[in-house]
């Protein structure tokens, strides 16, 4: 095998960034095991307790970025209580005793501390890049830490975290010296920001690509930026809270003219639409645009917003769009690859913003469409059939009709047809979320057809065991498998546990699943770390007497080479 | 005939179109699996327990399900105090106003006034009048002129006997009642 020496075939790995064909590279012999472990720069873990961050500093030496995710994706929702685990700080602490050169740390769903934070920016010389996506259990103050001790850092990259704001001067911590800034995204902060150090750093930052704004930063002062910054290519905008201030709008517009490489715009969290206007020189070029936080940009507004954003590949919009809304979309935006439609209303009695006919649209006259994410009230079986014609290119595909167990709103049918169609059609599908009232049938068309699907979130669906068991045995590459609320019991979950190997995690809440069977479960496969999650019994159930006839609330499962955790709190038992 | 001969095309079949015994063909086929033996078998009794459980699951129209829908609690939050804020300075409530005796009607925005207060104030200056000090027991005291309204059972009703919210959501239009029709609604006999 080895014509070449080490480097050249180092070299040539370098070339190799996905991580499973690392992984495949890995395996092909032991001198590429060893020269892929030494040259691995990228670390992907995505479940930080399926591994321990000593075993991964023994087999990867010499690593530059490490990405982790904590919870399973169901603590979105709040079905995971707080305290279940995801602590960061064991890794940081090890891989500060290390002499692993960090320089990016990417965390998903994780806890972290002030305390990591402050070790994080103290024990790695060359750290340039931290991105938190819905993170807690932190403060400005560790953000204080990252500001004052990374010298080099190029990106700070906080989406969607619940982050304690103490309104201190953690942007002033940027040393006057910071000049190598990339990204800022500070959205997710609802407190004061410290305008004149934004901008005094902005000033400075010659590199700066993204810059996400939070609600405090008001018209007159992103203006102010946009002339320090018109390199700027991702834009998050605060809130244009003075409606009359019609010279802050002028004074923006002209800024933003300058903005020639400004392809992605997002915020908007307080935004009157006239000021919109604003953006117009910028409209043609844009490629992203998210204004999925934005209630008061809606009606005509939109429209005419959309109608000018010819080049969109990704819209994150919420569903006041309404269906017309997405025919402009679906006739104007033909380079459309991503759309997102959340709900304006939560708990589904207000008016229909979106139906079928908005999907439908869109799967018509956008032909690049590959991901989709779609709440709304009502559904037709023949409308996902046409999508599925018009679109069988989707890797992602998921569908949430607002209320549960929701039939075909004209031929009171399950929509077991129309998802089977989606399957059948889409065979590059990897992703897929389906909802409304579906029969064990709509499982046996998963199992038949998606023999691509590795993510599979299912909630208030199916009748039997019959259905999770079709899942299980025909989708060969599933990773993540999430169900809430759903009759699956013990046969589907006990049928064969070699499957979880293959697997990444499995969620079950709500559904059939008793003690007694995840306790034969956990015997059968001692490699799986089988967690029953009882939030309402602070002791553990042992202790209280639990029979085995006794369903589980919620359950989640994953392989792991460690074993047991133990950072578990009480209200987590694992068999 | 009609009705009939469109049925193939309005048909919900899995396959593409134009592969007309697709579906059979296939559920023949998969009738020899096990699974589906068993399925076959054990339909009956899912039926009832199937239809048992929705209705068991079917929960009211606005109950409110943990973690559904499935949104993050980020967006959620937003989306909330957004609702909230909208609703309270919302497109505002605007009802005809009609007098006695004026060539035109005009229109008032009840949710800019905080009371009956601010109402009778912005009725007194829309149409240049006085109504008079309002008591429980009297009625509109000291003028000729009498606010009232249409509630939303179609009666008159004097303006200021409940409180201003309830008033507010079943107040379908306002009248400004003149002389003697006001008195026999309005004032003391």
């Amino acid at each position: 095998m080895n014509y070449f020496p080490d480097e050249v075939i180092e070299h040539v790995f370098n070339f190799v960034t996905s991580h499973k064909d690392r992984n495949s590279i890995s395996l092909v012999c032991k001198s590429w095991f060893k020269i892929e472990r030494y040259s691995r720069q990228n670390v992907f873990i995505g479940n930080c307790y399926s591994i321990s961050p000593e075993r991964l500093l023994g087999r990867f030496p010499c690593f530059k970025s490490l990405t982790l995710k904590g919870k399973p994706h169901f603590a979105d929702f709040n079905l995971v209580p707080h305290g279940w685990g995801g602590f960061v700080q064991p890794w940081i602490e090890a891989l500060a005793r290390s002499r692993v050169g960090l320089e990016e740390l990417r965390l998903k769903r994780m806890v972290v501390t002030d305390e990591s934070l402050e070790l994080l920016s103290r024990s790695f010389v060359n750290f340039k890049s931290l991105v938190l996506v819905s993170c807690e259990g932190f403060s400005t103050d560790g953000l204080a830490s990252i500001a004052s001790n990374c010298r080099y850092l190029q990106d700070l990259d906080l989406q969607e975290n619940e982050i304690d704001d103490h309104r201190g001067q953690w942007l002033s911590c940027f040393p006057e010296t910071s000049t190598t800034l990339v990204t800022l995204n500070f959205a997710c902060l609802e407190g004061e920001t410290n305008l004149v150090a934004l901008e005094r750093l902005v000033a400075r930052s010659p590199n700066l690509r993204s810059l996400k704004l939070n609600r405090a930063v008001p018209l007159d002062a992103l203006a102010r930026l946009m002339v320090c910054a018109p390199q700027i290519v991702e834009l998050g905008v605060g809130s244009y809270e003075d409606e009359q201030d019609s010279e802050s709008c002028l004074k923006l517009q002209a800024a933003i003219k300058k903005c020639t490489s400004l392809r992605s715009l997002s915020g908007f969290l307080e935004a009157a639409p006239h000021c919109l206007s604003a953006f117009n020189p910028v409209c043609h070029n844009l490629t992203s645009l998210n204004l999925s936080y934005a209630a008061e940009i809606h009606g005509s507004h939109l429209i005419w917003l959309i109608e000018h954003c010819k080049k969109l590949q990704r819209l994150w919009i919420l569903d006041s769009i309404g269906d017309k809304g997405l025919e402009v979309v679906a006739s104007t935006c033909k380079e459309l690859q991503e759309l997102r439609v959340f709900p304006t209303d939560l708990h589904g009695g207000g008016n229909t913003a979106v139906t079928e006919d908005g999907l439908v649209a869109i799967s018509a006259g956008c032909p690049k469409l590959h991901s989709i994410l779609y709440f709304c009230q009502q559904m037709t079986n023949a409308a996902l059939i046409t999508v599925a014609k018009n679109c069988p290119n989707f890797i992602r595909f998921r569908l949430c009709i607002l209320e549960p167990h929701k039939p075909d709103h004209v031929t009171s049918q399950p929509l077991d047809e129309g998802f089977g169609a989606i399957v059948q059609a889409c065979k590059n599908l990897k992703r897929l979320s389906v909802s409304g009232l579906l029969t064990d049938q709509v499982f046996l068309y998963i199992g038949m057809f998606a023999t691509r699907l590795e993510m599979l979130s299912i909630a208030f669906a199916g009748d039997t065991d019959k259905g999770m068991l079709y899942v299980l045995n025909g989708c060969k590459k599933m990773r993540k498998l999430e169900i809430r609320d759903s009759p699956f019991g013990d046969t589907a979950l006990l049928a064969d546990v070699n499957k979880y190997g293959a697997m990444r995690s499995l969620w079950m809440s709500s559904c059939e699943v008793t003690l007694g069977g995840c306790k034969r479960l956990a015997q059968k496969a001692p490699w799986l770390n089988v967690e029953i999650i009882n939030e309402n019994d602070n002791n553990r159930m042992e202790e209280n007497g639990y029979e085995g006839r006794q369903k589980v609330d919620k359950l989640y499962l994953y392989r792991t080479v460690v074993g047991t955790r133990v950072d578990a709190p009480p209200f987590v038992w694992i068999l | 005939m009609d009705e009939f001969v469109n049925l193939k095309a309005t048909e919900l079949r899995l396959g593409l179109p134009g592969t007309d015994n697709v579906c059979e063909q296939r559920e023949r086929a998969s009738c020899n699996t096990n699974i589906n033996k068993r399925a076959l078998e054990a339909d009956a009794e899912n039926e009832s327990e199937s239809s048992r459980m929705k209705t068991e699951t079917s929960q009211p129209r606005k109950a409110q399900i943990v973690g559904w829908p499935p949104v993050r609690s980020y967006r959620k939050n937003i989306i909330q105090t957004k609702k909230n804020e909208s609703e309270r300075e919302s497109q505002g409530i605007y009802v005809k106003v009609s007098m006695d005796g004026a060539p035109y009607l005009r229109k008032i925005d009840l949710s800019c006034c905080k009371g009956y207060s601010d109402l009778v104030k912005a009725l007194e200056t829309m149409f240049k009048i006085s109504v008079g000090e309002y008591s429980e027991r009297d009625g509109y005291k000291g003028s000729e002129f009498v606010p009232t309204y249409e509630d939303k059972d179609g009666d008159w009703m004097l303006i200021g006997d409940v409180p201003w919210e309830m008033f507010v959501c079943s107040c379908k239009r306002l009248r400004i009642m003149k002389g003697s029709e006001a008195k026999g609604l309005g004032s003391v006999v």
